[in-house]
């Protein structure tokens, strides 16, 4: 973190509020994003305890597993899951645009289709993040009976579609700038910084009440209660957003809770007569209220803060280049889309060589896209390149006009350019500024004596002898100059998977995909 | 850092401090029950407070409170700042169905994770004893005879010491196994669950770090035993993918050994910090009201950074007193770094201010013009809207 961002967190200690971190929203927000709250059971891998999940503030929908321990119950609880995240991906599966692309095959322009927009699936907190990834693969190689009639605890029909679709949404959730499935608490820890550290961030409830304090509290008070605060019952007043519950939670209230039900389970069982049945079917519905009413009484609100944040982020205008992103994400989006519909086995357990590098190539592009876009975006963020001295901010006191020695001279226009900030600059060094969104390059000739730099304008001037109108700045025009270049440079390209060298490619890959888990009868999930 | 910082020149307290005699022993002993409160029984070094011990080594106030085996979970309720660590019953009922799992079958189901498929006898000796002492003294006699026996054994719970900061430790690993050749492996048991052969990195690291001080305790029994060695690798099992069949894997330790003992060695020593405090002070959660025991807190130094909040239970308690003195640190140790000799939130922004510091100081002027930049960028922003 710059000393920009910390200076930030130490006017927020004073203030008692959160101070800006951007000027702009620099993440993609959806009209209609599906909010996702997962609860699980401590200790088990992945046996969700329920979940809230909904397109609106007003309508979650709740999902609780009343005995997490129970196989059938865990399904039926993905079941439910895959029926409210199935039909809201879905809904953007058909409306798409045509676009032009090269077929990395052939080379030639075919048309293809990308949809128009994309579902986004916003968790509270990081450990959110991890979680959709840890749900995508316990279920995407889970069999069907329809798949395999022989498979002995056969998954509900679409359960292992919502495991491939939640876990390409978790491994796109690793791509920098990428905004298909987004954390709360990342996304103001983006834009705000409080008078707090980093580690402290991650707890939402904490972070909101740096933001977003009720009733102009000082931050870090309420941001006191929300960690530890407790209720005469011992229980937390601000829950932890989850997966995990809180152990006092755990032990007061939900252990007991489940042991009723699973009491009232066996009565079911056990009853002889249509009376002591009717009865014991009532006592069970009562404890599966109970229940739920606990679970609910974890998710709420979490599920509300979620929602506050993201009122909170709509305030700020979106960056200028989201856009570039976001279309980034559709385009991943309907690549799964279309891996879907082509019957494609599940992502596998994990990548081999070459897919892995790839990612990684494309992590890292996506990391200095993601940089310089912000910068250029955000002149908050900008400040703190400048700052490093990767960028500088001033004024054109002189034009002079100059042209290349060639035999059809091109324009080279010289300018005088006065900055305050200190750029790491050497004779030679390329920088770079935005005209009309499109990088244009000069270098840095020499500084003047008094100080002021003398840059030569290298491109986008046209191809006549004079540069063309507006693309030579005048005399008295701020700008904002970079070290680092707008659009990162792709390297060289990977080489196609048969073209790989044994050396860097692994073992092939199978081409029957991967066969599931083993399941055994006293295993958990 | 450095490998010559860790020579023994630059460290004169080490070589001049006095050999302790039984005598001094028997001093501190004295002095730490009197800290802890003559009817409290002292408090076993447990994984959350090794894990404190790598988080924050420099902190004299945790050093001193460990070294006396001072509950400091119910020191935190008593100072008004409960920590929020707890364990669900979920979690321990499962963490010892899968324990109880590994250790099922006489110990032979934990050599199969070893890849021994035909042990043959597998001896399992009775460790229980009364009292700590007693069980240090029957583990340390069940490995010299598994070692002298050449046959596989598995000690279960065994109980060993190690001397942190000047006291004794108690320290229970979760199982030790002996092999015929005399090598003494630590076993650790853990619930997190090995997915497609990879755990959450942090809870192995938090593992390594745990074992690497059994390894340490196991090496100080096995420098009197003859035959032993105690292997660099513990084995680490974990149920696998979403089962609660067991895995394992073999985790190489000597880096976290070789943390875990520098950081030992350079502990600011318990008795040193117990001798600078003033008679009759003690951190009896039993016999002293809040506002004393509040008082002997404060006579004993922190040094708080964020991270102490997951690892030690007065971290929440420290936190609000680093707070209240506007030290940069309760903001991450990164934040300290680069602030040079500005050590305080009011001097850090009296500085960037131009109110207080030297221009001429880097980190000063390095303020002044972040703060500038800063506010031209917010100016600038709020025009635009």
């Amino acid at each position: 973190m710059s000393l920009i961002a910390h200076l930030a967190r130490m006017e927020a200690v004073e203030s008692g509020r959160a101070q800006p971190l951007a000027t702009v929203r620099h993440r993609h927000l959806s009209e209609r994003p599906l909010v996702l709250v997962p609860l699980t059971t401590a200790g088990e891998a992945g046996a969700p305890l329920g979940a809230l999940v909904g397109t609106g503030p007003d309508e979650p929908r709740l999902l609780v597993v009343p005995q997490p321990r129970d196989r059938e119950l865990r399904f039926a609880f993905l079941a439910e899951l895959a029926e409210e995240v199935l039909p809201y991906v879905d809904g953007y599966a058909d409306a798409v645009e045509p676009v032009e692309r090269k077929d990395p095959a052939t080379g030639e322009k075919v048309q293809v289709e990308l949809c128009l927009d994309a579902p986004q699936l916003i968790v509270p907190s990081r450990a959110g993040i991890e979680y959709v990834r840890l749900l995508g693969r316990s279920t995407r190689f889970r069999r069907t009976a329809e798949q395999d009639p022989d498979t002995p605890y056969p998954a509900p029909p679409r359960v292992p579609l919502l495991g491939r679709w939640l876990t390409h949404y978790g491994e796109r959730a690793r791509v920098p700038g990428s905004s298909l499935l987004l954390a709360a608490t990342d996304l103001l820890n983006r834009h705000w910084a409080t008078g707090q550290s980093s580690l402290e961030d991650q707890h939402l409830g904490a972070l909101l009440a740096w933001i977003d304090p009720y009733d102009d509290e000082p931050g870090a008070e309420a941001a006191y209660r929300a960690e530890l605060g407790r209720d005469s019952r011992g229980q937390l007043l601000c829950p932890p957003a989850g997966p995990a519950t809180d152990p006092a939670f755990d032990n007061r209230l939900l252990a007991p809770a489940i042991e009723a039900y699973d009491r009232a389970r066996q009565a079911v069982g056990a009853a002889e007569d249509g009376e002591t049945a009717d009865a014991a079917l009532a006592a069970l519905h009562r404890a599966e209220r109970e229940v739920r009413r606990l679970v609910v009484s974890q998710l709420k609100p979490t599920w509300d803060a979620t929602w506050r944040a993201l009122g909170l982020l709509r305030e700020l205008p979106e960056g200028a280049r989201v856009a570039d992103r976001w279309t980034r994400d559709r385009w991943s989006f309907t690549g799964h889309r279309d891996k879907v519909a082509a019957g494609e086995p599940p992502q596998p357990r994990r990548d081999d060589a070459v897919t892995a590098a790839a990612k990684l190539a494309a992590r890292e592009q996506a990391q200095g896209r993601l940089d310089a876009q912000e910068a250029l975006d955000d002149p908050l963020v900008l400040a703190g390149r400048r700052l490093a001295g990767e960028a500088f901010t001033g004024e054109v006191v002189e034009v002079t006009p100059a042209w290349t020695e060639a035999r059809r001279p091109a324009p080279r226009p010289l300018l005088t350019f006065r900055t305050d900030d200190r750029p790491r600059l050497e004779p030679g060094t390329k920088v770079y500024r935005s005209l009309d969104g499109r990088p244009q390059t000069a270098e840095f000739v020499a500084p003047e004596e008094d100080g002021a730099l003398v840059l030569r304008l290298l491109d986008k001037m046209g191809r006549a002898k004079e540069p063309a109108e507006g693309t030579v700045p005048e005399k008295g025009e701020r700008i904002a100059w970079t070290l680092f270049e707008h659009d990162q440079r792709t390297g060289p390209k990977l080489p196609a998977p048969e073209d790989t060298p044994w050396t860097h490619g692994g073992p092939p890959r199978s081409a029957d995909g991967e066969l599931p888990d083993a399941v055994t009868p006293e295993d958990l999930l | 850092m450095s490998a010559s910082l860790d020579d023994g020149r630059s460290r004169p307290a080490q070589t001049t401090d006095p050999v302790p005699t039984p005598a001094s022993r028997r001093r501190t002993r004295e002095r730490l029950a009197e800290l802890r409160g003559p009817s409290v029984p002292p408090r076993p070094l447990d994984a959350r407070a090794l894990a404190a011990l790598a988080a924050n080594p420099g902190c004299r106030r945790r050093a001193l409170l460990d070294g006396a085996g001072v509950d400091k979970g119910a020191l935190a309720s008593r100072l008004g700042s409960p920590a929020p660590f707890g364990q669900s019953q979920f979690a321990i009922v499962r963490g010892n169905s899968f324990e109880a799992k590994v250790k099922a079958d006489g110990g032979r189901e934990l050599l199969r994770l070893f890849g021994v498929e035909d042990p043959g006898t597998v001896s399992v000796p009775e460790l229980s004893a009364s009292g700590p002492e007693g069980r240090t003294a029957r583990t340390a006699l069940a490995l010299r005879e598994a070692t002298a026996a050449g046959g596989w054994t598995l000690l279960d719970h065994p109980l060993l010491t190690l001397e942190v900061a000047g006291s004794p430790v108690h320290l229970e690993p979760d199982a030790v196994v002996v092999d015929p050749a005399g090598r003494w492996t630590v076993v650790e048991i853990k619930s997190f669950p090995m997915l497609d052969g990879a755990a959450d990195a942090a809870k192995v690291g938090a593992a390594a770090r745990q074992a690497a001080v059994y390894v340490l305790a196991l090496e100080r029994v096995a420098a009197v035993t003859e035959g032993a060695e105690v292997g660099h690798g513990v084995l680490l099992v974990c149920p696998k993918d979403f089962s609660n069949l067991p895995t394992a894997s073999v985790v190489d330790v000597r880096r976290q050994r070789a943390v875990t003992r520098r950081q030992l060695d350079r502990l600011t020593r318990v008795e040193e910090i117990a001798g600078a405090l003033p008679e009759g002070l003690t951190f009896d959660v039993r016999e002293r009201s809040a506002e004393e025991l509040s008082a002997a807190v404060e006579a004993v130094p922190h040094a708080y950074a964020p991270e102490c909040l997951a690892a030690c239970e007065l971290g929440f308690h420290c936190r609000g007193r680093a707070r209240e003195a506007g030290e940069v640190q309760t903001l991450g140790r990164s934040v300290r770094g680069e602030l040079g000799a500005l050590t305080t939130v009011g001097a850090v922004l009296a500085a960037a201010r131009g109110e207080a510091g030297d221009p001429e100081d880097p980190a000063v002027a390095a303020l002044r013009r972040a703060r500038a930049l800063r506010q031209e960028a917010l100016t600038e922003a709020a025009a635009c809207r």
